[in-house]
């Protein structure tokens, strides 16, 4: 199994004529997703990838009974895209933009309460569940099918984890990229929660960065929830205070949200925290070896 | 983006938020004359950092002639705070102000609530020192109270906040009215952050903002070409300028070693293990996912330009990007710029050997490195060791 997408996955791409939108189309074709339809308001009959064009959300999702939608519009209208994408009732949202204004995320996160749309993102690489589908922009060939759930605040640390498990053959149930900004949809917990009550995912790696409390969140829901061995790295142990690194969320102020606090939350309740960015797959390992999960992750 | 004070009171006025009167000056005789209009004055230097009286960048005028003295020496000063670093900041700009009489000081800010996706104000009886400092030991004076981003501003909420501070009858009315102004100036110019620290209540007994920060979101800046022309650059790192021109997510930091990364997460993780080898980041760098050999070379050119930069790592996991593209922009920048120190190259990712295979092929002295430590380790090496 998997979280959040499978091979049940019914895929409309929104801003699908933008460059972006068409090369991703394409990639995520290639990977074998199915991409039903795509959404660009003036461009309803047009075909793109030889998926057919549609003017809205909702339209696209009559015709091609679409669960799932990625956003590939710029930041300027990406707020109303995924406000379409909500209206239309859509399961799951996947938000690719960077850039979106703050108040516009605020505003749409106080619409979605309630609703039964799950949004992923924005400014994030999407997800994957290996062999079965991707709704996003990683890269497919580093993946490996199997049963170690990925979880991460950043794109290519990402691939980079990802990668760090396939060569030691451990596969991946799905890995999700949760994205940079300050507000966004699911976080940490969310998706912790989901790698709990999935019966194929044996292991989680978790991927966090400074800025903000999902990870002493995080630590807190795996202290009272997680029955699953959980292997983590923090980004940003040498980041100074007061300056964003990148991405909108990733800032020490006010002396919270620094590298030291998240790792020794999250070791106090068992974490097996990497002490740098190349022994991720060690630490996740160790993690599963204490746990006595190892032989089930190895393919 | 930051802006001035000077700058922050007049966004700020012109929302009816009470604010002293006050002039910009840049030369001592600007400042004689903005100084006739008051029996005394403050001169306050213009510099985007905090703590500027105890580094000697707000001084009392008793007379014009007092006031341009004092202009004389503040201007062109480096002014030394602890949020400028060691090497202080250039006073370009003086802002010439009414004096006040100070019979109390509050402190108030609107910021972003991030967990509950909303506005909160933070306000605090114990105006004029940092909030920072407050909230760590004196949590019990900071009064928060959230603002819905549908809603806006509401007097009770105003009232709420007002009781807590111990303001009652008229001095309650002119706190609600600054608050739901702070609120429209915050909503309307997409601001992350409004404070007037200090909010004082003058010996007369009326509310006053006599010193204001205003930041801004810099998502929304694509929406507000007023709040742009308000950047002042002078402020502004020059080698992140010229990033910012290349949508290069630069930040210059104090050492040798110059780094090159796609993506946010993975340039931290490098400034990180960079460290865990005894050598110092010289700088985050994230050339985004689709860097271009004209953006690469942009990037080198900041990261050479930097004197203290020995040796230059680059990391990349190409994703969508690919390695091979990467590599002909490495090339390419190295060959059209030369390079002046070592260069450790790790690729990994899509079409990484075709990468491998492109850097090899330049004859260029590239060090290769097989992963991120190996880079990591080379790189220290290269850049004369770990400290």
């Amino acid at each position: 199994m998997s979280i959040l997408i499978d091979n049940n996955t019914k895929v409309i791409v929104q801003g699908i004529t933008g460059g972006q939108g068409r090369f991703h189309t394409e990639q995520m074709l290639a990977y074998g997703t199915k991409v039903v339809g795509g959404v660009t308001p003036g461009k309803a009959g047009q075909e793109v990838c030889g998926v057919p064009v549609f003017d809205t959300v909702k339209e696209a999702k009559e015709a091609t009974g679409a669960n799932t939608s990625i956003i590939y519009v710029p930041p300027k209208f990406a707020a109303d895209s995924i406000l379409e994408a909500i209206d239309a009732e859509m399961d799951l949202v996947v938000c690719i933009t960077e850039g979106i204004p703050v108040l516009d995320m605020a505003r749409v996160k106080n619409y979605m309460k309630g609703k039964k749309t799950v949004l992923l993102g924005p400014n994030c690489p999407g997800l994957i569940s290996p062999g079965k589908s991707k709704v996003g922009i990683l890269p497919g060939y580093i993946h490996k099918e199997g049963h170690v759930g990925v979880v991460s605040r950043s794109g290519t640390l990402t691939y980079e984890a990802v990668n760090q498990l396939s060569v030691r053959n451990i596969g991946q149930s799905s890995a999700v990229g949760i994205g940079g900004d300050p507000i966004r949809g699911l976080g940490f917990v969310d998706v912790l929660k989901r790698y709990e009550e999935d019966p194929d995912t044996y292991a989680v790696v978790m991927i966090g960065e400074i800025g903000g409390s999902g990870e002493e969140e995080a630590a807190e829901f795996i202290r009272d929830h997680m029955t699953k061995p959980v292997a983590a790295f923090i980004s940003g142990q040498t980041a100074p205070k007061g300056k964003r690194m990148g991405h909108a969320g990733a800032i020490i102020s006010g002396g919270k949200g620094t590298a030291a606090g998240k790792i020794a939350a999250l070791e106090a309740v068992g974490v097996v925290v990497a002490p740098t960015p190349d022994r991720i797959g060690e630490a996740l390992v160790e993690a599963a070896k204490k746990a006595g999960v190892y032989e089930k992750i190895l393919l | 983006m930051k802006i001035h004070e000077y700058q922050a009171k007049e966004l700020l006025g012109a929302y009816g938020v009470p604010v002293p009167g006050g002039e910009v000056a840049e030369t001592p005789e600007e400042v004689f004359e903005a100084a006739k209009a008051y029996d005394k004055c403050v001169i306050k230097a213009q510099i985007h950092s905090g703590g500027r009286g105890k580094g000697g960048g707000v001084k009392l005028a008793n007379s014009p002639e007092e006031a341009k003295a004092i202009a004389e020496k503040m201007i062109g000063m480096q002014l030394v705070t602890k949020q400028t670093g060691p090497e202080g900041k250039l006073v370009r700009k003086v802002l010439v102000t009414e004096a006040t009489n100070i019979a109390k000081e509050y402190y108030l800010s609107i910021a972003v609530d991030n967990e509950n996706a909303g506005l909160v104000i933070i306000a605090s009886a114990a105006g004029g020192t940092e909030i920072e400092e407050t909230a760590a030991n004196h949590p019990e004076l900071i009064v928060k109270e959230p603002i819905s981003v549908y809603e806006g501003f509401h007097n009770y909420k105003g009232i709420e906040v007002a009781r807590k501070l111990g303001l009652s009858g008229e001095l309650q009315k002119e706190f609600i009215g600054i608050l739901r102004n702070m609120t429209k100036l915050f909503l309307e110019k997409d601001c992350s952050l409004v404070e007037i620290n200090p909010l004082v209540l003058t010996e007369e007994g009326h509310l006053l903002a006599l010193d204001a920060k205003v930041n801004f979101d810099d998502n929304a800046l694509m929406r507000h070409p007023e709040i742009v022309a308000l950047r002042d650059v002078n402020e502004e790192n020059p080698k992140e300028v010229k990033a910012s021109e290349y949508d290069l997510n630069y930040i210059s930091l104090e050492g040798n070693i110059g780094c090159l990364v796609n993506g946010a997460g993975l340039a931290m993780a490098t400034m990180d293990i960079i460290k865990k080898f005894g050598g110092e980041p010289a700088n985050f760098l994230d050339v985004g996912g689709s860097a271009t050999t004209e953006r690469v070379t942009a990037a080198f050119e900041i990261l050479l330009s930097d004197p203290n930069v020995k040796a230059i790592m680059v990391n990349i996991f190409g994703g969508i990007m690919k390695c091979d593209i990467i590599a002909e922009g490495v090339v390419a920048a190295a060959k059209n710029i030369g390079m002046t120190v070592p260069l450790v190259v790790r690729l990994e990712g899509t079409n990484v050997d075709r990468g491998k295979e492109i850097l090899k092929e330049s004859g260029l002295a590239i060090i290769a490195a097989e992963d991120m430590a190996d880079a990591a380790r080379k790189a220290v090496a290269a850049a004369g060791g770990a400290k």
